[in-house]
């Protein structure tokens, strides 16, 4: 592959998916923070106001990161990617443009007023300001995916015969059926995540014996509202979503599943290594006919493999495809097994007193990351080669004159930066944690 | 359509220069004016709550940019590549100052991150101006219709520059230099005692040095930007335009004239629109023209050229007129609730 195409590509890649570890808790976090204020004007429970205060300065760090990272995101669609900016402008520029006027906005003004505003807000104009923030969040994610959902599955749009798309409606791009099951699929991966925090913060305090009544609270909490979100991110935007890669990106779903011979009564696969040369898959692990079942709800239902597509339609890698969607699934089940176990406890009485389960919700802190990465991975490898399906190629999209050398010299910018970054943000998040919650705003 | 997304955006632009000026202004004399960990902790708190929302408005003008002049917005920031990355950094840098700075109490902690918010802060604010005299110098537009501008080549402004030459040098200084003075009026206003004196000092010496390389930048542009509209050229036919320069000149004199005065506000608000007017100016100048071509004047983006087509514009206003008003709301709403002296006793988290 050519060498500057691939620099911007790892450049984008890097940046993206650096950018996204901090959105995936915040978008979720957010929504935790304003039940936890709800209840604290409800019950007038303290405990609640110190719960929320902490996870507001965890937010904030995160938020923080967030923004710094995400502004290079916006600036790389013209600078590495001019092509793209050029013939899709028309399209992608309405839904960024909107996600600054309806998302940014509403989030820096709410953010600047629940972080500097307790003081000077009443505690129901307070706690509405955690929601309004929630909410920019959840805007500002919506756009993003109905943008990365039009390069899915772009609808509402028009070719011009010198290659330009151009806009016919807004309207389809922002109710694209895609978007429908990808959008909540994407927001109940970050409630995911950020119930899995929560949970994993409480289960260290009630460990290491410090904060524990906060830490109890931080435990129900994660666990409350991360198993309702696992599960609906399974079924039905998972399912739902495979679904429509199926029937929209056959191509890419034979990748992902890593099939390569057009079966009926397809196998479902749980491990093994796809090798592309010999169009097979090592060391097998398969579960009979339930790929077909799953995705026509048939048993013997047909499922074209890759060998049914031309090879210049294939997704270039393959085996990374395979591995990140299997990785996601498979963490996704994980996550799904050990919150419902614990909520079983939870329920029982004897939750705090299973070490074991408390042990295990503080390990699982770094598994709602690694499936959420995964998920945008498969999810971008697998519409390769294309930047927007059956549109427009990928190398048709790079910025051609930003050479390779020049990528290269801000990717390994962005790479230093990035490692200065991780550590002053895990310094500072380390010692909120250690600090715990107050009773009271310092 | 295309004309009144040109206003938008520019609008939209001179909104972001006007706001988040002050914060970049107050970053730049913030070693100066502020000498106590206790002091600088006051500057930093000036524009804490705000900061952020007013960098929203680089990112909301970006994306109106975008969805307007796709064009525009591919051509200029892939050639623009270097800056546009050290600008990314550099915003990285502010952000990081003011955030991290409160996080630990410690004098080596505190003293890093008030040197890089300062530092970022004032190197934005030039190369916020050097972008801004780039686009009026115009850059090399090949056949292609592109174009990759290294950060410096010949020091004589023309097609064969970087983006460093002499005249966008002296554009990059005058913008500091304007940001520095917005930024300590912006701090006279919100502080008191020696952060206030100082700030008042820096003011005095910055307003004048503004008005001088203002005087300067313009007479230099009348020789780099040849274009015979450009600057007076375009008022002449369409006379309104002699607002703009006007509301500049107004501004920064009246700026100096309420500061002596100590009305502080004032000044502020008369600083804000000389800013403005300085914006504008360059935008009525610049129309139709979006970026003109040092090569080729043929090969200039121009709104006709370069804009998205009218039926998406059309779309976009429907959007963009209920999505503005809610912010400027806010806006409102931010800036009284943060209103007045600072007092460090007040805590946030």
């Amino acid at each position: 592959m050519d060498t500057a195409l691939s620099a911007h590509r790892f450049h984008f890649a890097f940046t993206i998916v650096y950018h996204y570890l901090f959105p995936q808790l915040t978008m979720g976090l957010a929504f935790l923070i304003a039940v936890l204020k709800g209840q604290a004007l409800r019950t007038k429970n303290p405990l609640y106001d110190a719960a929320a205060r902490f996870w507001v300065r965890i937010f904030a760090i995160n938020f923080a990161m967030g923004v710094v990272t995400g502004i290079p995101m916006e600036f790389q669609f013209g600078t590495n990617w001019s092509g793209f900016a050029r013939r899709a402008g028309g399209v992608i520029g309405q839904t960024l443009a909107m996600e600054g006027v309806f998302a940014f906005f509403l989030e820096s003004a709410f953010l600047g007023l629940v972080l500097f505003g307790e003081q000077r807000l009443s505690r129901t104009a307070h706690t509405v300001a955690t929601g309004m923030l929630a909410l920019g969040t959840w805007i500002s994610g919506f756009f993003i995916t109905a943008t990365n959902a039009w390069m899915q599955h772009p609808v509402g749009h028009r070719v011009l015969p010198d290659g330009t798309i151009e806009l016919e409606s807004l309207s389809a791009v922002l109710t694209n059926p895609w978007l429908m099951w990808q959008y909540p699929h994407v927001i109940l991966g970050s409630i995911v995540t950020a119930s899995i925090v929560v949970a994993s913060v409480g289960a260290f305090y009630v460990l290491v014996r410090t904060h524990e009544e906060p830490g109890k609270l931080f435990i129900r909490l994660g666990v409350a509202a991360g198993l309702p979100a696992v599960l609906l991110v399974a079924f039905p935007t998972g399912d739902r979503q495979a679904k429509n890669v199926a029937v929209k990106q056959p191509v890419s779903f034979a990748a992902m599943e890593g099939l390569f011979r057009t079966e009926r009564g397809a196998d479902l696969v749980l491990i093994g290594q796809p090798d592309v040369e010999r169009m097979r898959l090592d060391n097998p692990l398969e579960v009979p006919a339930v790929l077909s079942i799953l995705t026509h709800r048939r048993w013997n239902a047909e499922i074209k493999g890759l060998e049914a597509f031309p090879r210049e339609d294939w997704p270039q890698n393959i085996p990374l495809l395979y591995f990140c969607y299997h990785i996601m699934v498979g963490l996704g089940t994980i996550l799904m097994a050990a919150l419902g176990i614990a909520a079983l406890l939870l329920w029982k009485g004897t939750l705090y007193r299973q070490r074991w389960m408390i042990w295990t919700l503080m390990f699982l802190l770094p598994f709602p990351y690694i499936a959420n990465t995964a998920g945008w991975v498969t999810a971008e490898l697998g519409r390769q080669p294309w930047l927007v399906y059956r549109i427009l190629h990928t190398r048709d999209g790079v910025s051609s004159h930003v050479s390779a050398g020049n990528a290269l010299f801000t990717l390994l910018g962005f790479m230093g930066l990035y490692s200065v970054l991780s550590a002053l943000f895990l310094l500072l998040v380390v010692r909120k944690i250690q600090k715990g919650p107050e009773p009271s705003p310092t | 359509m295309a004309t009144l997304w040109f206003c938008l955006v520019a609008a939209m632009l001179t909104v972001y220069v006007v706001l988040d000026g002050f914060d970049l202004g107050a970053g730049l004399v913030h070693l100066w004016v502020a000498r106590t960990p206790q002091e600088r902790a006051t500057v930093i708190r000036t524009v804490g709550p705000v900061w952020d929302g007013n960098e929203v408005w680089l990112l909301a003008g970006g994306g109106a940019l975008f969805c307007a002049f796709p064009l525009l917005f591919a051509t200029a920031f892939s050639g623009f590549y270097l800056p546009l990355m050290i600008v990314l950094w550099l915003l990285c840098g502010r952000a990081l100052g003011i955030e991290l700075r409160h996080q630990i109490d410690h004098p080596a902690w505190t003293a890093i991150w008030d040197a890089v918010f300062s530092c970022s802060s004032g190197l934005l604010a030039l190369f916020f101006g050097v972008a801004l005299g780039n686009v009026v110098r115009g850059v090399p537009i090949g056949e292609d219709g592109s174009f990759f501008e290294p950060l410096w080549a010949s020091f004589e402004p023309g097609a064969a520059s970087g983006i460093l030459d002499g005249y966008t040098v002296l554009t990059g200084l005058t913008a500091a230099a304007a940001l520095a003075h917005h930024g300590s009026l912006w701090i006279v206003t919100k502080t008191d005692g020696p952060v206030q004196d100082r700030a008042r000092r820096s003011a005095e010496v910055l307003g004048w040095v503004t008005a001088a390389l203002s005087i300067a930048a313009t007479i230099w542009t009348k020789f780099v930007q040849r274009q015979p509209e450009f600057l007076f050229g375009a008022a002449t036919v369409n006379p309104w335009g002699y607002l703009f320069p006007l509301l500049a000149a107004i501004g920064i004199g009246a700026s100096l004239w309420f500061r002596r005065r100590r009305r502080d506000l004032a000044a502020f608000l008369a600083s804000a629109a000389f800013l403005a007017g300085m914006m504008l100016t360059v935008a009525f100048s610049l129309y139709p023209t979006l970026l003109p071509s040092s090569t080729d004047l043929s090969r200039s983006l121009t709104v006709h050229n370069a804009s998205a087509p009218d039926a998406g514009l059309r779309t976009a206003l429907r959007w963009w007129i209920p999505g503005i008003l809610p912010v400027i709301g806010y806006f409102v709403f931010v800036y009284r609730r943060f209103a007045g002296k600072i007092d460090l006793s007040e805590h946030g988290y």
